[in-house]
Order: structure tokens, then C-alpha cells, then sequence
């Protein structure tokens, strides 16, 4: 094996570059270091100024999605040696305004994660002293979904994202899903006015490819689809039993 | 409400391709599952066409048999299957994403909601194979 690979890596500095560049590094090959080792390697000892987001590096923070060869990756998850003899190309994630080199604007995604609601809602509260108790199977309803850490990898490969910016996106509708299926919450409906609209779930046209990029097997994908169902069984429902319904 | 990037230089927005579903192999599959349909529709025309003919009479039957062995129409109709093929393949290993059935507080596994989407499709195909071939 050799010892040495190449690495091409998007630079854009938008103080002077008109669109973005490929800049490549010679780094190290070594069987323990994962991509976001050897940009970190690029940054200490070859070019202090490559920009990049990163914090855990354990595939827990979510901070550290590019796009590995083309494909949607955490760089911390990703090991060099798959990728031999090389080059690697490492570019920022799709989808997304390009702030500088690698780091890209998610300003959008943060914005649709909070309309989306995703925290327990209560009609009433309970107090403080209080619990709220659940059952293992009733954790289990939810429990793939809450696995999301926001790393956005499912938004950089959704082509439907990529082509209507409105559309809420995947992690968003997983997410909102997440509280829905919690026996905790009471917001279903709150959520459904939200998410049943033309730019929520019904903007999905089922690629898959959010839950193939998933590095925490959420199946973003699922959860739309699963929504779309429960979405269309009230909407029958409001349609044969026109009073009475209430939503929940 | 203040937008965050609203003091910054500027941002880099690539522009989405006209081809990016010719980029990635499961981005092509996509599109040729969502094309499938349009077979799908064919394969309708030409079972609405069979039954209007044979309502017409033996002769316009016999002149619908030989249209659907012109070469033109064997090859389209070839393609088609293929395409039907893929179609209800795909749709049947989708289904179990969308269908989150639980039973006794657990989730049931793919199999269980695929399997007998196939097993129906084959008793149902063997069936019209039965009627079709007997005689």
C-alpha cells in the first residue's frame, strides 16, 4: 500500500474567488485516519487557511458533512484507505450556499427545523414534580427518528432539495415525526397544518437517497412516506366524517 | 427576523444540472422508476384497445392480433414489460418504508409486508397464465 494520497479539495474564498477551485494535498495514507484526519493534517502542516467545520469527530455532533467522491459523507466516519490509491475529492456539502472552502451556510435547514416544531407539545402541562411515563414499546415508536444529529447529509442528497429550496427536507418531516410519534406529545396537528402542504411532504418524491446517506439509519424517507399515509387517512377521514374529527 | 448571512461577503450557489439524475446510479434508477409509469399507462391503452376489438367483432380482433405482431409494436411492448417489471419490483420492496405496521408492540419486519404483495402477484399471474395457456 502506498503510503501517500492525494487529496483535492474545494477552496473558495469569496473575497476574491469567483467561483469555487480545487486545491490538491499530498497527506499521509494511514489506516486509522478518516478524512477529517487528514484535512486536519492539510490545515497543520500544508495550509492554515483550508476552512472546515468539524467538533466530536465520533459521528455524534453532526458538524463535519461533505461530500466524499461525490457522495454525501461524515468526514469523521469516512476512512482514507477506502478511498486508495486515491485521489479523494472532498467538496462542500451540495445543496447549500458555499460560505468559504468546505463550510456552507445552513442557515435555510435551521430555519425549517424550527417550523417544524420538533419539541413535545402539552395542551396542558403538567407540573414540575410530575412525570411523564412511557413504556419501552412506546419509545420504540420513535426512537430511529430521534437518532437524527442535524448533519444535513440527507439535504445534500436529496435531489428534490437541491431543485425547490422550499421544500422542508427530509431531517425537518423526520424530526416532526419524532414528537408525532411520541405518546408524550400532543402536537400532531399543529405539525400536520405545517408539514401537509405542497412544500412539506407532498413535495417528497421518494428518491430514498436521504436514507441510504443517513450515517445514524434515521430513514428520513420512511418517515415522509409513513406521514403521507397518516396525512391522507385524516384527510379521508375529515372528507367522510366532516364533523367530529378535531384532528386528533 | 435578522438574517444570518446578511453581513457576509458573499456565498457560492452552484446551480442544480439539467443532468443530475444522470449522476449517481440511484439518482437514474430514480427516474427510470418514475418513467416506468408511462408503460405502465401503455400496457392500460393496449388492454382497453383488445377489449374494444374483441367488442367489434372477430375481424377487428383478428386485425388487433395483427398489429401486435408487427415488429415495431413486439419491441415497444418487450421495453414495456421490462419497464412494468422493474415498476412493481420496486413498488413492492418501497411499500414497507410507508407501512410502519406494528404488531404486539413491535415493528413488523419487511418481508411481512412485501412477501405477500409477491406471493399475491404470483398466485395472481399464475391464475391469468392458467386461463391464457389451458387450451
Amino acid at each position: 500500500m502506498a503510503n501517500r494520497i492525494t487529496l483535492e479539495v474545494t477552496r473558495y474564498n469569496p473575497a476574491h474567488d469567483e467561483k469555487p477551485r480545487f486545491e490538491s494535498y499530498e497527506v499521509p495514507l494511514r489506516k486509522e485516519w478518516v478524512i477529517l484526519d487528514a484535512l486536519n493534517y492539510v490545515k497543520d502542516h500544508l495550509d492554515g487557511s483550508l476552512s472546515f467545520r468539524w467538533s466530536c469527530r465520533m459521528g455524534v455532533c453532526g458538524s463535519c458533512g461533505m461530500t466524499v467522491n461525490g457522495v454525501p459523507k461524515l468526514t469523521c466516519a469516512t476512512f482514507l484507505t477506502d478511498y486508495a490509491p486515491g485521489p479523494v475529492r472532498v467538496e462542500p456539502m451540495r445543496n447549500f450556499p458555499v460560505l468559504r472552502d468546505l463550510v456552507v451556510d445552513t442557515s435555510d435547514f435551521l430555519v425549517k427545523l424550527g417550523k417544524s416544531k420538533p419539541w413535545i407539545i402539552r395542551k396542558v402541562e403538567k407540573p414540575l414534580d410530575e412525570e411523564y411515563f412511557q413504556t419501552p414499546e412506546q419509545l420504540d415508536e420513535y426512537k430511529q427518528f430521534s437518532m437524527c444529529i442535524n448533519c444535513m447529509l440527507c439535504y445534500a442528497a436529496c435531489p428534490v432539495y437541491g431543485l425547490d429550496p422550499l421544500f422542508s427536507g427530509p431531517a425537518a418531516i423526520a424530526l416532526a415525526q419524532r414528537y408525532n410519534l411520541d405518546s408524550r406529545d400532543e402536537g400532531a396537528s399543529e405539525r400536520m397544518d405545517i408539514l401537509s402542504q405542497h412544500d412539506g411532504i407532498w413535495g417528497c418524491t421518494f428518491v430514498g437517497e436521504c436514507t441510504k446517506v443517513c450515517p445514524k439509519h434515521v430513514d428520513p424517507a420512511g418517515a415522509i412516506q409513513q406521514y403521507k399515509l397518516t396525512a391522507t387517512m385524516e384527510w379521508l377521514k375529515a372528507l367522510v366524517l366532516p364533523r367530529g374529527t378535531g384532528g386528533e | 427576523m435578522i438574517n444570518p448571512t446578511e453581513y457576509l461577503p458573499r456565498t457560492y450557489q452552484a446551480r442544480v444540472s439539467t443532468y443530475w439524475w444522470l449522476k449517481r446510479w440511484a439518482y437514474l434508477k430514480f427516474i427510470l422508476r418514475e418513467a416506468s409509469s408511462v408503460f405502465v399507462a401503455w400496457f392500460v391503452v393496449v388492454t382497453l384497445l383488445q377489449v374494444r376489438a374483441i367488442a367489434s367483432g372477430p375481424a377487428a380482433y383478428a386485425a388487433s392480433q395483427e398489429w401486435l405482431r408487427s415488429p415495431f409494436i413486439l419491441a415497444l411492448n418487450v421495453v414495456s414489460f421490462l419497464f412494468v417489471l422493474f415498476h412493481a419490483i420496486t413498488w413492492f420492496n418501497l411499500a414497507p418504508k410507508a407501512m410502519a405496521v406494528r404488531v404486539g408492540g413491535k415493528r413488523l419486519p419487511n418481508l411481512a409486508i412485501s412477501g405477500p404483495q409477491y406471493i399475491a402477484w404470483a398466485v395472481i399471474s399464475a391464475g391469468v397464465a392458467w386461463i391464457l395457456l389451458r387450451g
